[in-house]
Parts: structure tokens; sequence; C-alpha cells
């Protein structure tokens, strides 16, 4: 079928998941154990099963997929109002990041059935019969769906998101045209949330040394802000084999995007332009 | 602090739903390899086509047989699916079709076209050889 929006969920799936051993590739410390299950309270009719990842740090042992029952009349529409649900009234012990509860603040992207996306803006009626909640994909947990973003914070100051001028400071504000503006549209929008970055396969075999697409959309909306007067700076550090030439136009980003933006486009955006500087 | 020296790692490939975008790309990858391999065959077809007729029956004897029929026809759709894949890579490179609706639309054209492609080279070349 095709997919218009990055909202729209797929009608039918063929797989779920690609059909690769579970334990593929994952370190001892890292495999997914079975959890066990939390039923749900007496007297509950409209009854959904949640298997969620779980990791306690103290415990010394591995993670852990946990089965919650819930019970759908005593809880709120979205995915968010699940786990916060949960955390009061079944097992408080549940860590998750939440703020906004509106998909403004980024903090509650989770894998959600397979694909990431913003608890709070994702309908528990849009998830599978048994649905899924893991943390964002290939990063270190720090505890049950608290992802450790130290590492895609540090790439993101790498890329120095800040307006850099060389011309002496303005008595008043630096004027863009309307036009000059629209170049910023769907580049401002983003939340930082990585939902991208943690879906990108590229990321995922080069996180060490590709900044992913969260990160590299971020580097184009200063290449493309008129004010900003590092754009020769900015492509040479970007220019590496890894930094921004390891996307490999997989487009992932742009299908997961919870706010609906064009990761893959702004990469090739950079990519032309590096082009073009060369002449 | 964890008791274990790392923390770790979400799983990725083990969870994520496979995508259009995903698979497809994975699948470009594939072929691009299993043509390399298939580029060894040709090479081996060619060279035994000219070192003689008993090379050369001993080679056509063997692709005679099913199991090669059907290898050599999945090599013509790696062929083809590598080569839409191609075409569709270059009009990225060009920074065009990057909207979800013509990324999806061009995914699932490149499938068909692939299939067609392939079954007519192979209806072509069988009708050519009688």
């Amino acid at each position: 079928m095709i997919i218009r929006s990055s909202n729209q969920l797929p009608r039918a799936a063929v797989f779920e998941r690609f059909p690769v051993p579970r334990s593929l590739g994952v370190s001892p410390e890292s495999r997914v154990e079975r959890g066990r299950t939390w039923a749900a309270p007496a007297g509950a009719t409209r009854v959904k099963t949640f298997e969620i990842y779980r990791y306690d740090p103290d415990t010394g042992r591995n993670p852990r997929l946990d089965s919650f029952e819930v019970d759908l009349d005593d809880c709120g529409p979205m995915v968010l109002d699940v786990l916060i649900w949960i955390k009061s009234k079944v097992d408080s012990t549940l860590t998750f990041r939440r703020s906004c509860r509106e998909g403004i603040c980024g903090s509650c992207a989770m894998n959600i059935d397979g694909t990431n996306w913003l608890a709070c803006t994702r309908f528990v009626s849009d998830t599978r019969k048994r649905a899924t909640i893991y943390p964002l994909n290939n990063m270190r947990i720090i505890k049950d769906l608290v992802p450790d973003l130290t590492h895609v914070f540090a790439q993101y100051s790498l890329i120095e998101p800040w307006l850099k001028s060389k011309t002496v400071a303005p008595e008043t504000e630096r004027l863009q045209s309307a036009e000059e503006r629209r170049k910023l549209d769907g580049q401002w929008e983003c939340i930082l949330c990585f939902c991208c970055t943690s879906g990108c396969p590229s990321h995922w075999w080069n996180a060490d040394r590709f900044l992913g697409p969260a990160v590299v959309l971020q580097a184009w909306r200063w290449l493309v802000d008129s004010r900003d007067e590092a754009t020769g700076e900015r492509l040479d550090d970007l220019e590496d084999p890894f930094r921004l030439y390891r996307c490999h136009t997989i487009l992932n980003c742009t299908r997961t995007c919870p706010k609906g933006l064009n990761p893959g486009k702004a990469i090739a955006g950079i990519k032309k332009m590096m082009l073009e500087r060369r002449g | 602090m964890s008791k274990f020296p790392t923390r770790p790692l979400s799983p990725h490939l083990q969870i994520y739903q496979p995508q259009l975008t995903s698979v497809l790309s994975f699948a470009h990858r594939l072929t691009g390899v299993i043509l390399g391999v298939c580029a060894v065959a040709l090479a081996a077809w060619l060279v035994a086509a000219t070192a003689g007729p008993q090379p050369y029956s001993l080679v056509h004897g063997f692709m005679q047989s099913w199991l090669s029929q059907i290898i050599l026809a999945g090599g013509i759709f790696c062929y083809f699916l590598h080569l839409c894949g191609g075409i569709r890579h270059l009009f990225w490179d060009a920074g065009r079709g990057f909207e979800l609706r013509t990324i999806y639309t061009s995914g699932w054209a490149v499938v068909a076209a692939s299939t067609v492609l392939t079954v007519t080279a192979w209806f072509v070349s069988s009708y050519l050889a009688r």
C-alpha cells in the first residue's frame, strides 16, 4: 500500500519483524528474556495486553519482556495513558520519560509495535492486538523505557547548532525575507525525539561515526539559514565518509518521523550542496 | 549504577518492523552481492564457450537442470531489481522524489517493474532460443 504521511499505519503487515533470530548479534547482557504477566484488576471487562520491555540496573539481571493486562475502561486513549495507568495502578517501578503529553517535547519517543513514535500521540486503538513497547532502538538503556541519549546529543553538539556570524552584530534583529524564512520550515519543527535516528539501520551499524538523520537534519537547518555565515565550515565538518555519507537513502527516517518531517530530503540537500560547491 | 560494566543495548533489527523503505534498501544491497556472484558464473559460461565444444556442452548441460533454471530466473530478477532500484537512487541523488507518497509509489513501481521485466525477459529469450 502507498503511505502518504508518516502517521498512517499499515493496513496489513506481512512481517511484524524481520525473520531473524531474536538474539542475532545481541551481546549477552542485552538479550531480552521472558518476564512476568501482570493480571488485569478484578472486574475489568475491556482488557488489552501490552508487552513492555523492562530493565532494572539494580537487580543485575537481563532485560525482560513483561505482559501487562490493561483495563481500557479505566484508562485514557493514548499509549502514554496506558503507561501512566500501569505506573499508578499496577507497577510503580515502570520507568519512562514523559512531559508535555501533546507531542511537542519528544520525551516519550519509543518503539511501539515495531516502529518509533511518541507514546502520547499514538492511539491505543491503533496498536496491535498484543501491543509491544520497546525503548528507542540501539540505545544503551538506563532503566525500562529510558534510553541513554548522551551519545546522540553529543553528536548534535558536534554540528554546533547555533547561529554563527562573522559580521558585526546589528543594532536590531537579523532580518529575513519571507522566502528565506520559508527555507527553515520542515527543519525547525524537529523536537529531537530521535525516533528517526534510532530507526535508521545505517545508524544501527555505525552509530559511533554516522551522525544519524535527526542531527543531519539540524545541520541542514543551519546550512539553509540566510543569517548563518559558517556554511563552508559546516560543510567541511560534514564532508566525511561516515558523518554524512553513511546515509544510504534507506528513508526509514521519513517514514517514522512523528512530526511528519523529511530528514531524508534534508540529507539529500546537503549531498547536493557538497557537489555544487566542488563545482 | 548498573552491576553490569555496560548497560544493555535496546534491540533494533531484531524487533523493528520491516518497512518498504528498509526492505528495498536491504534488497538493493543483497542483489548487488548476488549479481557479483552471477558475474563470475557468466564469465565461467563465456570461458567454457571459448574453450571448445566439450567444456561448453558440460556447462550447457548443467544450465539445463531445473535448479540452474531457477537460479537463472532469480539472477535475472536480481538484475532488474538492482537496475530499477538504481534508477530510483539516481532520482534521489538529484534531490527528487522524497515525499513519502512518492517514496512508496516509486518503491512499489520498482517491485512491479522488475517482476514484469523478469517475466518478459524470460519468455522473450526462450522464444528466441527456440
